[in-house]
């Protein structure tokens, strides 16, 4: 008892306290605030904006969240005393500028500072993705991020499979799919989605079967429908990324239209024979403006020269690699990961098995993303190549 | 002269007797096409149009540069230059 409080005090001369709302102008000024409080005291509401950081975890993770050695921290707890220790470990770790919350939470809350209570993940989501929580680039912050996440997955054949199956156990929080088509048995030879029992069942309730058979907590939404001009607003709005896997000219030119429309990222890839494409084509993302799929191909191929159409046959296992490309790219996306796919198409050609990179730049006189490009009007390209390339 | 290294996309490749890459001379981009059209009938319309000029469904990269963004058809060719023939590919649902 008396060697707490002797320790407390020293600590209060080595460590600056603030009060509630001065740490929440210091926060306003860029100051991080860390609550370094146990996920339990979290769960019933933080303080908006903090960094939460366990204290038993602190010194390992705070470099993630605050690189800068000079960045002011206003270290917080629940009373005002484990916040003092936790202020003066972070000065020994290098941190130059650090204060402690006087009072902590209780004082921020009496204050009436603004509180928000975080999602927190379950000790059955916790398990589930504890392979993700060990990973720092994702933590739990990703994972929630990743449960919170909507995306919507055109066609649920050999694309769709891999990178469906992989962003449900992802935990990707709402997956929709579109397709208008029933399972059928020369599927199988690839749309791992899919099962010999269900041949004849719609391609999205059998997809959503095997999906919610991998992850049940997740929401699978289901549209036995083709794109079209009509639906396709209604039907993408409010999703994060939509993962083209369609297999057909008319339907990837709606959704790149679409996708440009609605500023949403289309992750991209298509497959012939033994070779694929993949690429993001997403002129909203921040860090580069990107191009879109009509910058590379302005005009889809007359049917008689779409190679997808005349001739027909896939490898069974390149729409694995190529959908599981799209779902890396797709996650990425969703924690702004790494350095994406956009301005870059990747070729991968399975035989000599080998991948290319070519540079894709955006074109200023393209009719949908260019700087001259009107309002956009979309095309119904109608039968072109809807026989499909059968990839 | 110099000669370059044509990758042939899966679904030309049944024109060129089924390789991956062939060597061809030429100066141009177009000359190198032309080259591989007159050895391999058939090939030549899948990647230019009736009077000469790239599809629009076609990219014709040298290296990691697309040769719109350079010269179009008459691009240089260097020895030694890898030549990627990108067309635009539906497949991926069915
Ligand atoms: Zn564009």
């Amino acid at each position: 008892m008396i060697a707490r409080q002797r320790r407390l005090e020293e600590l209060r001369r080595q460590v600056v306290e603030v009060d509630a709302v001065e740490a929440a102008r210091l926060q306003q000024d860029g100051a991080v605030l860390i609550d370094v409080r146990e996920p339990d005291e979290v769960a019933a509401g933080s303080p908006q904006g903090a960094e939460r950081i366990v204290r038993g975890f602190l010194e390992l993770r705070v470099e993630d969240s605050v690189p800068d050695l000079d960045k002011t921290l206003v270290v917080m707890c629940a009373g005002g005393a484990r916040s003092l220790f936790a202020a003066r470990d972070l000065q020994e770790l290098g941190y130059t500028d650090v204060r402690s919350l006087k009072g902590g939470f209780n004082a921020w809350k009496g204050d009436g500072l603004p509180v928000q209570v975080p999602r927190v993940l379950n000790d059955a989501e916790r398990e589930r993705y504890g392979r993700h929580l060990l990973v720092p680039e994702v933590g739990e912050a990703g994972q929630i991020r990743l449960l919170e996440s909507k995306v919507l997955m055109v066609g649920a054949g050999g694309l769709g499979s891999p990178a469906a199956l992989y962003l449900a156990a992802a935990g990707v929080g709402t997956l929709a799919l579109v397709d208008d088509d029933v399972v059928d048995r020369s599927n199988l030879q690839r749309q791992i989605l899919h099962t010999d029992q269900r041949v004849g069942d719609p391609k999205v309730d059998s997809a959503k079967a095997t999906l919610h058979a991998l992850n049940p907590a997740i929401q699978v939404i289901t549209h036995q429908a083709r794109l079209t001009s009509d639906n396709i607003d209604a039907l993408i709005a409010g999703y994060d990324v939509v993962v083209d896997g369609s297999d057909n000219f008319a339907t990837r030119y709606l959704v790149n239209d679409a996708c440009v429309k609605h500023g949403i990222a289309n992750v991209h890839g298509s497959i012939f024979r033994f070779e694929g494409q993949v690429s993001l084509f997403w002129p909203a993302y921040e860090a580069r403006r990107g191009p879109c799929y009509r910058c590379l191909f302005p005009q889809p191929p007359p049917p008689e020269l779409a190679p997808s159409c005349a001739e027909a046959g896939v490898l069974g296992i390149l729409p694995g690699v190529i959908g599981t490309l799209e779902a890396v790219e797709t996650v990425k996306v969703l924690l702004g990961l790494g350095d994406p796919l956009v301005g870059r198409l990747l070729v991968y050609d399975a035989l000599d098995q080998r991948f290319t990179e070519l540079k894709v730049e955006r074109n200023v006189e393209c009719s949908i993303c260019g700087d001259g490009a009107s309002e956009i009007e979309y095309v119904d390209y109608g039968a072109l190549c809807s026989s499909g390339v059968s990839a | 002269m110099s000669h370059a290294t044509v990758r042939i996309p899966a679904p030309l490749r049944p024109l060129v007797g089924g390789v991956s890459e062939i060597t061809a001379p030429g100066e141009t981009v177009e000359d190198v096409l032309v080259r591989l059209g007159a050895d391999h009938a058939g090939f030549l319309e899948r990647v230019l149009g009736p009077g000469g000029e790239l599809r629009a469904f076609v990219n014709i990269y040298i290296d990691d540069r697309n040769v719109r963004s350079i010269d179009g058809l008459r691009s240089k060719v260097s020895d030694g230059d890898t030549i990627h023939i990108v067309p635009a590919v539906a497949g991926g649902r069915r």
